[in-house]
């Protein structure tokens, strides 16, 4: 088992946003947790990595608590992310926000070019662009750069905050494609969408967040099918 | 279209020019451009003449003195973007070392120097530590409080000579036959360009490193940032103990020249003089920054004969170029594409920071 959260309970300031969740992902899935703006996924995301601090629960990483683990060692330690709305380095080429992606990794001179390979054939686009600047590209060439710079850091667990988030319909086929390519060699992946429809086709298991509660928890393919959530989250429910 | 985005600007040509130079070209063209600061306590020249007080004196303070300060201050505000508006305190704590041992011990400038770089540097620690978890606003005022705190607790401590501050500070030792008097600025001026080409020369290594590349992306989205497995307060507190330790350097040279200190000489208008140096000259790019500071010290100085309304026409300067500048003199290189010559944090090795 690799990521599991227990009981999470996230506030901003006296305004609870997440209200004890409980999530687990094994090694080599994609889980994925969606629901409407608002819900705390962004939150979810932001405390596993750091960036927000928990009230109470346990986020437990590889059988060691790191709830109360600086974000940046949280990232040593094989947690990437690729954060909503991209988070690229606005004045740094795509070289750059790259190598920026392994800023911390021990043997990152070894691995450099290697990892770029590797980048680089998931995403030819970056290869393109590598000497522009990251705020000169393209909403899609930004999130592929966004997932290509958490790949730097050879993650264990790769968390992805909506990449389907503002791009047209063709690129977000491409995206999803890759997000199956970067689990199928061994990468396990929590991903966070609003775009239901793509993110249970992709996903192994799945959790329905609402106002900070998980309200149902199955195998993606069953949520596709669910009439609650089709309903709910696919628009094509009951019409 | 794109013609009209890429303004004609000086900086990237000059860096052009400069990266395309082969090496003993940029020896020799550092060689000359330093020996002729060194040189220009001797310029004798009507245009440049300051009437009130001679050149030479105005080079020391303010121009050299404000060029040194901003140079440190753009660590902290240009290089890793936190906004530092009470700047003025490490100054102070520079000058009051030097002050208080320089009259109470047998502690001589050169001696004191370290003390007062150290003193600083750990209230910068001090102040930092806590106060860059905080975001930028509350920054600015934690900050701004600090500075004004430093010079209120200098006016209420009588042993420092509460309000009227400490007089007779002792001078530099002589040093390679340069003696250093109230009536003669150059060696000061001298020590002070040194000192300035020390920092620029630490500033410029750590800005082509790790540290630089991690101010980078702090300044541009601290969150991120973290995700990337940067320790970002830690460098964030280096920023600001940089920028204090050359601040410290400053105030203990001040205070060895000037002879007597008054904590009114610390107060809010030099952190935001100085803040202006750095924003005026085009923040985060170091010649910019420079050329910003030597003309807002320079300036006031060289109207002094409009008397009273000469602040009131540098205000005016000041709206009208930023008006027309508004990044700045020399702006930070835009960097629509990659310069190739660029080093990456790999090739160009460590330099980390402990
Ligand atoms: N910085 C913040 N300050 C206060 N409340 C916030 C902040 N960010 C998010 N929230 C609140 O937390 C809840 C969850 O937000 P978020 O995690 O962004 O949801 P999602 O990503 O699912 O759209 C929302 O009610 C939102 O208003
Ligand atoms: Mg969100």
């Amino acid at each position: 088992m690799r990521l599991e959260i227990k009981d999470l309970h996230v506030h901003y300031g006296k305004i609870e946003a997440i209200k004890g969740i409980s999530v687990t992902v094994n090694e080599g899935e994609i889980v994925t947790l969606i629901g409407a703006n608002g819900a705390g996924k962004t939150t979810m995301l932001k405390t596993i990595s750091g960036l927000r601090p928990v009230s109470s629960g346990q986020i437990i990483f590889n059988g060691e608590d790191i709830s109360k683990m600086p974000a940046h060692k949280r990232a040593d330690l094989g947690l990437a992310q690729a954060p909503e709305g991209r988070g690229i380095f606005v004045g740094m080429s795509v070289l750059e926000n790259l190598e920026m992606g392994k800023y911390n990794r021990k043997d990152r001179k070894s691995e450099m070019s290697e990892d770029l390979e590797r980048v680089f054939h998931l995403f030819p686009r970056l290869k393109e662009r590598i000497s522009q600047v990251g705020g000169t590209l393209s909403g899609g060439e930004q999130q592929m750069l966004a997932i290509g710079r958490a790949l730097m850091a050879r993650p264990k667990v790769l968390l992805l905050d909506e990449p389907s988030m503002g791009l047209a319909p063709l690129m977000i086929a491409n995206i999803f494609n890759i997000i199956t390519e970067i689990n199928k060699t061994g990468t396990t992946i929590l991903l966070v969408e609003q775009n239901a429809q793509q993110a249970l086709q992709r996903a192994h298991r799945a959790y329905v967040l609402e106002v900070g509660h998980v309200v149902k928890e199955a195998k993606a393919s069953d949520l596709l099918n669910d009439p609650a959530v089709r309903a709910a989250y696919l628009g094509t429910g009951a019409h | 279209m794109a013609d009209k985005k890429n303004r004609y600007n000086i900086r990237d040509h000059a860096a052009t020019y400069w990266e395309n130079s082969p090496k003993w070209r940029r020896v020799s063209m550092s060689i000359a451009f330093i020996a002729f600061f060194y040189a220009l306590p001797f310029l004798n020249n009507p245009l440049v003449n300051t009437p009130g007080s001679d050149f030479q004196s105005v080079l020391f303070y303010p121009v050299g003195m404000y060029v040194l300060m901003a140079i440190g201050l753009n660590i902290v505000v240009g290089k890793s973007g936190l906004l530092d508006l009470g700047y003025v305190a490490f100054f102070a704590i520079g000058a009051y070392t030097m002050a208080i041992l320089g009259t109470h011990t047998a502690l001589n400038f050169w001696e004191i120097l370290p003390i007062g770089i150290a003193l600083s540097m750990v209230a910068g620690v001090l102040l930092g530590t806590p106060t860059l978890r905080l975001r930028g606003d509350y920054l600015a005022i934690v900050t701004l409080g600090f500075g004004e705190i430093v010079r209120i607790v200098a006016v209420n401590i009588e042993a420092i000579g509460g309000p009227r501050g400490i007089a007779g500070i002792p001078t530099p030792p002589d040093l390679f036959k340069a003696k250093f008097t109230i009536l003669d600025p150059k060696p000061y001026y001298w020590v002070l360009l040194t000192f300035t080409l020390l920092v620029i020369w630490m500033v410029r290594r750590m800005a082509a490193r790790r540290p630089g590349r991690a101010w980078d992306a702090i300044r541009q989205d601290d969150d991120v940032a973290q995700l990337m497995g940067v320790n970002t307060l830690k460098y964030k507190v280096w920023a600001f103990v940089l920028g204090a330790a050359v601040a410290g350097a400053g105030g203990v040279l001040y205070a060895s020249q000037i002879l007597s200190i008054v904590p009114d000489q610390f107060n809010l208008n030099v952190s935001i003089l100085i803040l202006a140096c750095v924003v005026f000259g085009g923040i985060g790019n170091l010649w910019g920054v420079i050329l910003g500071a030597a003309l807002l010290a320079f300036t006031p100085e060289r109207i002094r004969f409009l008397s009273q309304p000469r602040i009131l026409v540098f205000g005016i300067a000041l709206v009208v170029m930023m008006n027309l500048r508004p990044d700045g003199i020399l702006p930070k290189k835009k960097r629509e594409h990659f310069d190739p010559n660029w080093k990456s944090v790999e090739e160009s090795g460590e330099g980390e920071i402990k």
